[in-house]
């Protein structure tokens, strides 16, 4: 369960409107292995970050606390100025209900390493689910715009077949579709390739790519991928043992470390490539 | 006088085939009343409700530790005590219903065990509110997954409910009993109920194994 912080450091976060994400001394653990140690950053509407680092280092963890899959230990976490798993109330921070966490929940979007399409659900229902039952729109309506966002991934003929008819690459091309379909402000981005066939990476990457380009939906991706990650992102967060060492903008964090430990890491993942 | 006679075994089929009858109604109604209430045990079970969950799970270790025929006996003897008066047959239904909803319930349960955790999480991250949750995504996955096993209660049910019996309900059995005791010749009616049962249970069971394979093949 998430404790409760002092007052004075929700409303001072409160105040920082600008940013989209912001994480204000942010603790995770799972029994004694802390994940997260009193993590600050903040994401600014538009920007693509992309989070690098060893496994284990906290990177999934983030993704997952702002999807709310789990509760952070203490801290705060904001989206769009709002408190996700907190509110106000009578000037003091308290445990959001279920309806506060729902509204701040559905300008995020998430992409899972193992797609998570739902099986017993035909391709477009997938993407129709959500927009008809949390968005209120229309079958018809939701239908449509699940069909240009087929359109969009390229699988516009797979509407109606079964995802378990369809190869890893387009199953997860269908989930970032899923994903669009709600419309969110951000786009979180677990591994999304991890679980891929190798040939069927670059497709999935590509799509990504025309999306930073053709959107400003705020992108946080969780990745391996560092060419993607240069290609695509504003900045670059190095992730070791639940803190960032180092943070840059691609070019100059691939390119000229400051740090022994980012320096070790990109050698270690780029020497294997 | 021969050990078989085949006269007498077609003289009895009649009352038989309404003992049989009522054999049928006994399993349809207390199946339908066992796969709702299970489902409802299974699905407040998991809810987190505290006082609710755990009074579901005593209830179902109560029911499940105690023999149905004593069961049986308290739902006919008993409730009426307390101003609830039913039928045999009724009684025999909500007896035999409520003894099988406690190991369809924990069929069910293990069907949305089975759910992967992804399936949850996509629908968190799509915000579907939890009653689509369980309606949409986790139980048309869970269900079908586990209709062998449930198939598999209903078998067993369709073979207890000579218990009934004992607050007499004439099914298959007891009209078998009727009969024999009438005429003093127990072998045709015995022979002859326990060969309907085997009749219907056996293809039965084949057909809840066929449904075992096509559904480890789905998944």
């Amino acid at each position: 369960m998430a404790s409760h912080t002092d007052t004075e450091t929700g409303e001072a976060a409160a105040l920082d409107g600008g940013a989209q994400i912001r994480f204000d001394k942010v603790v995770k653990q799972f029994g004694d292995n802390v994940v997260l140690r009193e993590l600050d950053f903040s994401v600014q509407p538009g920007e693509r970050v992309c989070l690098i680092g060893p496994s284990g280092s906290g990177k999934t963890t983030i993704l997952r606390l702002l999807m709310t899959l789990e509760r952070a230990n203490s801290g705060t976490i904001q989206v769009c100025g709002q408190y996700l798993t907190h509110m106000e109330r009578g000037g003091k921070l308290v445990s959001a209900n279920e309806k506060h966490l729902r509204e701040v929940r559905k300008r995020i979007g998430m992409v899972f390493q193992q797609f998570n399409l739902f099986p017993n659900m035909k391709v477009l229902q997938n993407l129709t689910e959500a927009p008809v039952r949390v968005l209120g729109e229309s079958k018809a309506e939701a239908e449509q715009k699940g069909m240009e966002l087929l359109e969009l991934v390229g699988l516009a003929e797979k509407a109606g077949a079964h995802p378990s008819q369809l190869s890893g690459g387009q199953q997860q091309r269908v989930a970032i579709a899923r994903a669009l379909a709600m419309e969110p402000d951000v786009l979180l981005l677990d591994e999304v390739t991890s679980a891929l066939d190798p040939e069927l990476v670059a497709g999935v990457l590509g799509l990504l790519k025309d999306i930073a380009n053709s959107t400003d939906i705020t992108m946080l991706c969780v990745t391996h991928e560092m060419g993607f990650a240069r290609d695509v992102s504003d900045r670059v967060l190095m992730f070791d043992k639940g803190v960032v060492v180092e943070e840059a903008p691609p070019e100059k964090l691939f390119n000229a470390p400051d740090h022994q430990r980012t320096r070790d890491f990109l050698q270690a993942i780029l020497g294997r490539s | 006088m021969d050990a078989w006679e085949w006269e007498y075994a077609f003289s009895i089929l009649p009352d038989l085939l309404r003992g049989l009858l009522v054999t049928f109604q006994a399993t349809v109604l207390g199946s339908a009343l066992a796969l709702a209430l299970g489902l409802v045990l299974a699905l407040v079970r998991r809810s987190g409700l505290p006082i609710l969950s755990q009074g579901t799970w005593a209830f179902i270790e109560l029911v499940r530790s105690t023999p149905l025929l004593v069961q049986i006996y308290f739902v006919y003897n008993i409730l009426p005590q307390f101003g609830i008066t039913l039928n045999s047959l009724t009684a025999g239904v909500l007896a035999l219903g409520v003894h099988y909803a406690t190991y369809t319930a924990e069929v069910y349960r293990a069907g949305i065990d089975a759910v992967p955790r992804g399936q949850w999480e996509a629908a968190t991250a799509l915000s579907l509110p939890s009653s689509r949750v369980w309606t949409g995504v986790v139980l048309p996955q869970a269900v079908p997954r586990v209709l062998p096993a449930l198939g598999n209660c209903v078998i067993s049910m369709y073979k207890e409910v000579p218990l009934l019996l004992s607050i007499g309900v004439l099914d298959l059995v007891g009209r078998a009993r009727e009969v024999a005791s009438d005429s003093f010749r127990p072998v045709e009616p015995y022979t002859l109920a326990g060969l309907f049962f085997l009749l219907l249970s056996y293809p039965a069971a084949v057909l809840v194994r066929r449904l075992e394979r096509r559904v480890g093949i789905a998944h």
